[in-house]
């Protein structure tokens, strides 16, 4: 509504009501986007796929999402404190006479890389793809490691 | 099929369920991403539910509603610290109405990288009587 008194768009009456609708839904679920995204603790970087970090200890633990894809179609390289995963995440299941009731699920290429908070142990990184879930075991070096200090 | 190869996947949030009489179990319900196609002879389904294990997914068809729904293992250990989060967890739920009549004994589910591959054969159509008109 905004936008049409801003840029006074002549053919405002001949246009479909429903536009006009969708534009108020829009604008609903900015507002109720801009209170909610304060109360979780959600990050994102807007890049396929989506990662979650954790630490122990000893290791740094990279995990994403990543159902159906092959562990031969996927490329995981470190260097320094980067991380690179890229991949490839195929749909087979194309029949030729098959009708579509639904088509949700993506296929294509990604590739992402994500910075880790100290430098990595290359040969020591370890990584598993379980029930369409990838886990990046990186161990961390041992100056990164928390050291209990002793007071004498 | 080119196309789709040579595409970049987009990051998509992924989608959780809204109202429904599920909700008042604890945690978080999201909606997986589903491929539905038919042939003739059958109903596939398609459904991402990255880390659920066969153990903890239920299918069940009654009364033409068919319903999807699997838990998450949790796989951090307990003395892991957050240091970037970007998807969440939960239990997966999705119901469908099926407008077909299916054969519910010949239903075969196979659960692969986090995918789920659900056949669902339709019953075969009765074949075509001929009546033949006496006359007297």
């Amino acid at each position: 509504m905004i936008y049409r008194r801003m840029f006074g768009l002549p053919d405002w009456q001949l246009r479909d009501r429903f536009h006009e609708l969708e534009q108020m839904r829009r604008q609903m679920d900015r507002l109720f986007g801009a209170l909610t995204d304060g109360s979780t603790k959600k990050t994102g970087s807007g890049v396929f796929p989506a990662i979650n970090l954790t630490e122990s200890m000893d290791n740094y633990y990279l995990r994403a999402e990543l159902s159906g894809v092959k562990a031969e179609d996927l490329d995981i390289q470190t260097t320094g404190k980067n991380i690179s995963i890229s991949g490839e995440r195929k749909i087979f299941d194309v029949e030729s006479n098959a009708k579509y009731h639904r088509r949700e699920r993506d296929a294509g290429k990604f590739s992402r890389i994500v910075g880790l908070p100290d430098y990595v142990d290359s040969d020591a990184v370890e990584a598993s793809l379980i029930n369409g879930i990838l886990t990046v075991v990186i161990p961390k070096k041992e100056n990164a490691k928390p050291r209990q200090i002793s007071i004498k | 099929m080119s196309d789709s190869k040579s595409k970049e996947i987009k990051l998509r949030d992924k989608q959780e369920v809204a109202g429904s009489a599920e909700q008042t179990r604890a945690g978080v319900f999201f909606t997986p991403d589903v491929d539905i196609f038919e042939t003739e002879k059958a109903l596939t389904l398609l459904a991402d539910i990255p880390g659920v294990v066969p153990e903890n997914l239920n299918i069940d068809l009654r009364e033409n509603t068919l319903t999807i729904s699997g838990e998450v293992v949790q796989i951090e250990g307990a003395d892991e610290k957050d240091v970037m989060i970007e998807y969440e967890t939960g239990k997966y739920f999705r119901q469908f109405s099926l407008s077909e009549v299916i054969d519910q004994s010949k239903i075969d589910a196979k659960l692969n990288d986090g995918v789920l591959r659900l056949t669902l054969p339709k019953i075969e159509k009765a074949t075509p009587r001929k009546i033949t008109v006496k006359t007297g």
